[in-house]
């Protein structure tokens, strides 16, 4: 079994008081930074340390968060930020939510040691729009931080201040990208930013700012407990550690797994109670709605980390499995991702605004009976015309999954065109919709 | 008409209470000096949440109040997508129907509450009471389905009995 729960705790029912100060401290949280503000550790030191442990950025890129730090002007006067992304709000990913939930305490820590290492004054954490009751949660536990002096002036009686607070989003997708995340942030629309500047130089308020993801900030404090080549060695070479994996869909035990990098495909599937209703798998979008799907037999021999996955013609991503049964109509599931897309798309590049609509349009033609032949190569044309021609990766979103869709199961494509309706008979798929059976359980 | 209606609408017009005011300077005061713009979405909520939805003097008094164009304001109300620019029931509910919530029955939930309430998506109970929305991915579709509850409180694994439970709870409040 490759289960390794580093971040997120164990615990019964719905966690109780598992995510309180007293509690994460009883886990031993906070040693590390106290030892850090202790001993004076210099920011060298800490951020070899994260180089050696082969930890990647948990959002989606995988960019090494120990070269990312070192990007920061750590002795540029002024104020410099620290930025946690916790708008997680890609189809499939549900992760940050968990770590906020029962572990916030960990990303607090993290950030503190960020602000450490890049000189940072102050720092937020933008947390997802639909998940208030979590931002609640996230205030009382920076509240009990800054009450035990964890947080604020002279941070455990040092001469390191550092200020944390939580903003909240309402409702963007592309508020994920990072620089569109800076623009909200500044109280405007989500748009994101031309880079370069990249935000290490020109970040929020135009000050050199970091931004890394819940995961990220929350692995932190573990991996410098462990040291990098303990860490290094939980994972694979150049995937280091645990991850989180949030797998939804159709299984039997939808929910967030966090397990050592590498860990078989099957494996997974198996702690998450194997397919619904015994079904057969189908189909697998391994990173998150972005990425592209693989079929069943490409995955099943799948391990889940950074390489692996690319070189099966995905991306690891947030880890988010977002699992398919024989019973998915695939152009139905395509359909539902390109209108999210369109829908999401902030308008500022025509390639993206206008094509991700085509992309729509083009594929709900097609399942509703109205396709026509020459349809499948205008998708493709339209996907291949987006990505690159954008200021952000939201374009490349919309175009990868009609690209893998179409690669890997045009056949059904091509029937809905032909024979104005689906492969998979409507009543199948019907049941296939089925609700999970602990939706049915009385609560 | 139209003046009438304008007319009408200044003279119901009632600014933001106290309380509201207070959750917004505590806001503004996680921004730096001269920053307060940053508080903006979290103002546009705490009025929305007062309010029941965002009017056009609701935005600008928004806006005024953290020394910003009305413009700028306006343009982050309409860019989010959980502020209402238009009048909702007391009780909004937003179901989440992609792809993993789509997977786990979030069409059923849909068809169910359309068939209850009596309304389709984007539209509103004659008596006031229920606003329908389809929404986006709320970052738990390990928890599918998933509705949302006047933008702030997340109802997850949700069934018939769940829904019938909830609306009678919403009706009575």
């Amino acid at each position: 079994m490759s289960a390794h729960a580093l971040i997120l705790p164990k615990f019964d029912g719905d966690g109780g008081d598992v995510w309180r100060l007293e509690n994460y401290v009883a886990r031993g949280g906070y040693e590390v930074l106290k030892k850090i503000v202790a001993e004076k550790t210099p920011a060298e030191a800490i951020i070899a340390e994260l180089k050696a442990s082969g930890l990647r950025g948990r959002g989606g890129a995988g960019f090494p968060t120990g070269l990312k730090w070192s990007f920061m002007p750590r002795s540029f006067p002024g104020d410099k930020f620290v930025v946690c992304n916790s708008d997680e709000g890609e189809p499939g990913t549900f992760k940050d939510r968990d770590i906020l939930r029962y572990n916030p305490h960990a990303v607090i820590e993290g950030m503190i040691i960020g602000a450490w290492v890049m000189g940072c004054t102050r720092g937020y954490n933008y947390i997802h729009g639909e998940i208030f009751e979590i931002y609640q949660r996230f205030e009382a536990a920076l509240e009990e931080a800054r009450a035990a002096g964890l947080l604020g002036q002279n941070i455990l009686g040092s001469d390191f201040s550092f200020e944390l607070f939580a903003h909240h989003g309402y409702g963007a997708y592309v508020c994920g990208e990072e620089t569109a995340l800076l623009e909200s942030l500044e109280g405007k629309k989500g748009q994101p930013r031309f880079k370069p500047p990249f935000p290490a130089s020109y970040g929020i308020y135009g000050k050199p700012t970091t931004i890394n993801n819940t995961e990220t900030f929350a692995s932190v404090p573990f991996v410098l407990k462990m040291g990098g080549e303990a860490y290094l060695a939980l994972g694979k070479p150049n995937s280091g550690g645990t991850k989180i994996f949030s797998i939804s869909g159709h299984v039997s035990r939808p929910g967030n797994y966090e397990l050592e990098l590498g860990t078989p495909f099957a494996e997974l599937l198996q702690m998450a109670g194997g397919m619904r209703a015994g079904r057969k798998l189908k189909a697998v979008i391994p990173g998150g709605s972005s990425a592209p799907v693989l079929p069943a037999d490409i995955i099943m021999d799948c391990t889940l980390d950074f390489d692996a996955i690319s070189k099966a013609g995905s991306m690891l991503g947030s880890g988010a499995v977002i699992v398919m049964d024989e019973t998915t109509c695939m152009v139905r599931a395509l359909e539902r991702l390109s209108y999210f897309y369109h829908d999401e798309s902030c308008g500022q590049c025509t390639p993206c605004r206008e094509g991700s609509g085509w992309l729509y349009r083009i594929v709900h033609r097609i399942e509703h009976g109205m396709g026509r032949e020459e349809d499948i190569d205008l998708l493709r044309s339209v996907a291949d015309n987006i990505p690159g021609r954008t200021i952000c990766a939201l374009g490349d979103a919309a175009a990868g999954p009609v690209k893998s869709f179409l690669k890997h199961f045009e056949d059904e494509f091509i029937y809905h065109i032909e024979h104005k309706e689906c492969l998979v008979p409507p009543a199948r798929q019907e049941d296939g919709f089925l609700i999970p059976d602990y939706v049915s359980r009385p609560c | 008409m139209e003046s009438e209606e304008s007319q009408m609408s200044k003279s119901e017009f009632k600014p933001l209470s106290q309380e509201a005011l207070r959750l917004i300077d505590r806001e503004i005061a996680k921004y730096p000096a001269g920053k307060q713009q940053s508080a903006v979405m979290s103002a546009l909520r705490i009025a929305q949440q007062e309010k029941g939805w965002l009017a056009p003097e609701t935005i600008e008094e928004v806006a005024n109040y953290l020394g910003m164009p009305p413009v700028a304001a306006w343009e982050v109300a309409t860019f989010y997508n959980m502020f209402d620019l238009e009048p909702v029931g007391r009780h909004k509910i937003t179901v989440c129907t992609n792809l993993p919530c789509m997977l786990s029955g979030s069409l059923h939930v849909a068809a169910y509450l359309k068939e209850k309430l009596g309304i389709e998506f984007d539209e509103t109970t004659a008596d006031g009471q229920f606003t329908l929305k389809e929404g986006e991915c709320m970052g738990a579709c390990g928890d599918a389905p998933v509705l949302l509850h006047n933008n702030h409180q997340m109802c997850a694994r949700v069934s018939k009995d769940e829904i019938d439970r909830r609306l009678a709870e919403w009706r009575s409040q």
